[in-house]
């Protein structure tokens, strides 16, 4: 399919041997075992938490494995920090860029090494020393001609379009002659000339001998343009090999690829909400660049997933239900009545969000127990006549609370929030939204980062809320989990739904494939 | 390449100081014509000196989107020392030579709490803040100092037919645009200042680099201190008093950044500092209520701050890139 398919035969520059490694004890790499050719585009393709970042984070210096050891052309590789990862050779373009948009591009190209003048060396990080400006253009000149860029180096870098980041980006990284280069969704937020003219770079650094690791979604991109596939479900490679072996079908069926194991509180897909009237209504609602003509209805006592890969516009749609965001055109209604503004109105009106980021967001850390489960509830729940609030009162509310989201016992109301497990301080933060009694709740990725025991136990915390009335909207990475929890499922994709399911149609292909770019 | 165009309010607002020193010197010259005359309008560039010393230390604080609220306890102590040591007989170089060294420790304090023991820059200068006035009015206890007239001398003498303290300016303004923009610690310094955690990625030794502006800032404030000192030729308790504001209003006036990384030491920190004075010096003239100065310079702060805050939020609006673009999992 490529114009020049490298060889198969081409040397293994980078070899990962059984490579290893666990978080809190949850694994996330089971012994990965793949090579890397020199002079060609290995892709590696796989759900989110596949392991595909930790993998290159190990690789890059960010990380360090458990067991299993990286060869890079037959040698150890063991990098401690990424500058000596780069030191080794590997070159690292992250998904997000690592430009500074108040520096001229040439700045940005030799930032960690600037020439001196009277000395033909860069300078160290010491940060001493002239810098030789015409040296550090005709650096620029060249670096930004390795990747076909005509711009001028004293350009200040924000007046780049995203196009152009990228490839400086690349440069910048080219610049220390690696032996690995690896781009991380390169693709993301470029237009389609930008990206045949990046696919065109790539082809390049193959054949001058680079070895390229591909990180993708996007499974078009990944089958035209790469050598040899590499796919990770799970922390393990399930499939590999060169990439004409590969359908787009068989590539999806490998990444999702398991059964639906007894990991969910069982919910019938016979449930039929259509005769309450709806708390919350959504009505074209747009914020160019966001979301665009978005429509749906929740009723009570019913959980509705939200699917989309990241940078759908998924936790955008929920900042936005939930009043952080502006929206430009459309309505939202609660319980029939117009949202009323920000996130307060929105609590009054009785929304709850629980935020992607649990411990920046959600809770505060350092505060107890008790503090953080009495949050939201306080101006309802412990109120006196004249506004004081009785601490009398809250107390059995919080035993009556903790016991009901089983908590764990050991630890005391007064105890600092941060002192618990994932799952217990995601249990705080539900109990907290369980005493403020939501009718709707948004919950933004619910389970991430908790062990499989105690998900089971914050699902069924979640079908506890729906059954008290509360019309639960969740959004989740992991396909599985909204097909096991929830009774409808929306697929959000480029800021617009694009399928909507019910229990009875649940299909993780039919998912990715409206969640997947064309 | 992809130019945004830049909308006419934007334009509007980075004319904003500017256009502010206009209206102060045409209001002041229309209402008290003495304001315009030469004697008058140098007396304001001698005025502002100190003040612009300490802004030009303030902008390597601000440009790595830190504060130091220190300088004006800085100034006192070192002129506290200075005036011991000087009516004690001390040669005048030695006493200047305190001066500095009291403003390079103070920076180095500054520089230990927040690069190491992780303090907030706000709270760890006014910290210090408290500290210096306090050891400054300890060491004088509480008493002005008056101090020989060599030392005014010094503030008045001229090389060239310009006053010293001007070439000192002149002279700190060079080296500082220089080390920010010649050197590769000043470009770091910027990167430092954009984004912290991508220059730490970038492999820029940041906990230095932020250290360094607190230490010249230290340092900026003891050269100002030298220049104040010799300008009034006395140590009284309210010596370097409000200096931090001063300091940091002419560097926001002069399109120093609050949020880091935005701004040139040259010429914008050194017009505000004239501007700050100017507005002292019309209302001294026109007599007005020197207990609406405080109210006055506030308004001036809180314009300059919302007009900082109004462009970051500008600029950080075009540089959003649009989410729905994106296609990852």
């Amino acid at each position: 399919m490529t114009s020049s398919p490298a060889s198969s035969n081409s040397p293994v520059r980078l070899r990962f041997e059984g490579i290893q490694k666990s978080f809190f004890g949850v694994p996330v790499l089971r012994s990965v075992s793949f090579p890397v050719r020199a002079g060609a585009i290995t892709a590696l393709v796989g759900e989110n938490g596949a392991g595909k970042s930790t993998l290159m984070n190990l690789l890059g210096g960010n990380l360090t494995p458990d067991a299993g050891q990286i060869l890079l052309e037959g040698q150890p590789h063991q990098p401690r920090t990424p500058a000596e990862a780069q030191r080794a050779g590997i070159a690292f373009v992250h998904q997000e860029l690592n430009l500074f948009g108040n520096l001229s591009v040439a700045e940005n190209l030799c930032l960690d090494g600037f020439p001196l003048q009277g000395s033909p060396d860069p300078s160290t990080s010491s940060g001493l020393g002239w810098i030789n400006r015409p040296t550090l253009l005709l650096m620029a000149q060249n670096r930004l001609a390795r990747v076909g860029l005509k711009l001028d180096p004293n350009t200040p870098l924000h007046r780049l379009s995203s196009g152009e980041r990228q490839l400086v980006e690349i440069a910048k990284a080219l610049g220390r002659h690696p032996r690995v280069l690896i781009l991380d969704e390169p693709t993301t937020s470029l237009s389609a000339p930008e990206c045949s003219r990046l696919f065109e770079l790539m082809r390049e650094l193959r054949s001058d001998g680079l070895a390229l690791i591909f990180i993708s979604h996007s499974l078009t991109d990944v089958l035209r343009e790469a050598d040899d596939l590499v796919i990770l479900r799970d922390g393990a490679v399930v499939a590999m090999g060169p990439c004409q072996e590969f359908s787009s079908q068989q590539l999806i069926a490998h990444m999702v690829g398991r059964t639906l194991e007894q990991l969910f509180p069982p919910r019938d897909s016979g449930r039929s909400f259509r005769q309450d009237a709806p708390c919350l209504e959504v009505s074209n609602v747009t914020q160019p660049g966001i979301v665009r003509n978005i429509s749906f209805s929740l009723r009570p006592g019913e959980i509705v997933g939200l699917a989309g890969l990241m940078g759908a516009g998924r936790s955008e749609l929920a900042r936005i239900l939930f009043g952080l965001d502006p929206h430009a055109s459309g309505e939202i209604r609660v319980s029939g009545e117009p949202a009323r503004p920000g996130p307060r109105g929105r609590i009054r009106q009785r929304v709850g969000f629980l935020t992607e980021d649990r411990r920046g967001d959600g809770l505060c850390l350092e505060a107890s127990i008790a503090d953080n489960l009495t949050l939201v509830g306080l101006p309802q729940l412990a109120r006196t006549a004249i506004g004081w609030l009785d601490p009398s009162r809250l107390r059995p509310m919080v035993q009556t609370i903790r016991e009901a989201v089983r908590l764990t016992p050991t630890a005391r109301d007064e105890q600092s929030v941060k002192t618990l497990s994932g799952g217990n301080q995601q249990k705080v933060v539900l109990a907290k939204w369980l005493l403020a009694q939501p009718k709707v709740l948004i919950l933004d990725e619910p389970t991430r980062g908790i062990d499989v025991g105690a998900k089971y136990e914050i699902y069924q915390l979640i079908h506890q809320l729906a059954d008290q009335g509360a019309g639960i909207l969740v959004i989740s990475s992991e396909i599985e989990e909204l097909l096991g929890l929830c009774d409808r499922i929306l697929v959000l994709a480029k800021g617009q739904i694009r399928a909507e399911l019910p229990r009875a149609e649940f299909s993780q292909e039919r998912i990715l494939a409206a969640a997947l770019p064309a | 390449m992809n130019t945004t165009p830049v909308p006419w309010s934007f334009r509007a607002l980075q004319a904003a100081t500017p256009l502010l020193f206009l209206t102060v010197v045409l209001v002041f010259g229309v209402l008290e014509p003495r304001f315009f005359t030469l004697s008058n309008l140098q007396g304001i560039l001698l005025q502002s000196t100190a003040t612009a010393l300490v802004a030009v230390g303030m902008t390597f604080v601000l440009l790595v989107a830190g504060v130091d609220l220190s300088v004006g306890a800085l100034m006192f102590v070192g002129g506290a020392l200075a005036g011991k040591l000087i009516l004690a007989g001390q040669p005048l170089a030695l006493a200047l030579g305190a001066m500095l060294a009291v403003g390079l420790a103070g920076g180095a304090v500054n520089a230990l709490l927040i690069t190491r023991l992780r303090l907030i820059a706000f709270v760890a200068t006014l910290g210090l803040l408290h500290f210096g006035r306090g050891l400054g009015l300890w060491i004088t206890q509480t008493r002005a100092m008056n101090l020989p007239d060599q030392f005014l001398q010094l503030g008045s003498a001229k090389w060239l037919g310009v006053p010293l303290p001007l070439w000192l300016l002149a002279g700190v303004v060079l080296a500082a645009w220089t080390l920010l923009n010649r050197t590769p610690f000043g470009r770091h310094l910027y990167a430092t200042g954009f984004n912290e955690e991508a220059a730490r990625k970038a492999g820029l030794p940041t906990r230095r680099i932020v250290a360094l502006a607190y230490v010249l800032c230290g340092a900026c404030a003891g050269l100002g201190g030298m220049v104040a000192l010799a300008q009034l030729g006395a140590v009284s308790p309210s010596f370097g008093e409000y200096y931090e504001f001063e300091a940091i209003t002419a560097c926001v006036l002069g399109g120093i950044s609050l949020f880091g990384g935005r701004g040139q030491v040259f010429p914008g920190p050194i017009l505000g500092a004239v501007l700050v004075k100017s507005l002292f010096n019309g209302l001294v003239m026109i007599q007005a209520d020197p207990y609406l100065f405080p109210v006055i310079t506030g308004a001036v702060i809180f314009f300059a701050v919302g007009i900082d805050s109004l462009r970051a939020r500008w600029l950080q609006r075009w540089n959003q890139r649009p989410i729905y673009l994106t296609d990852r999992i």
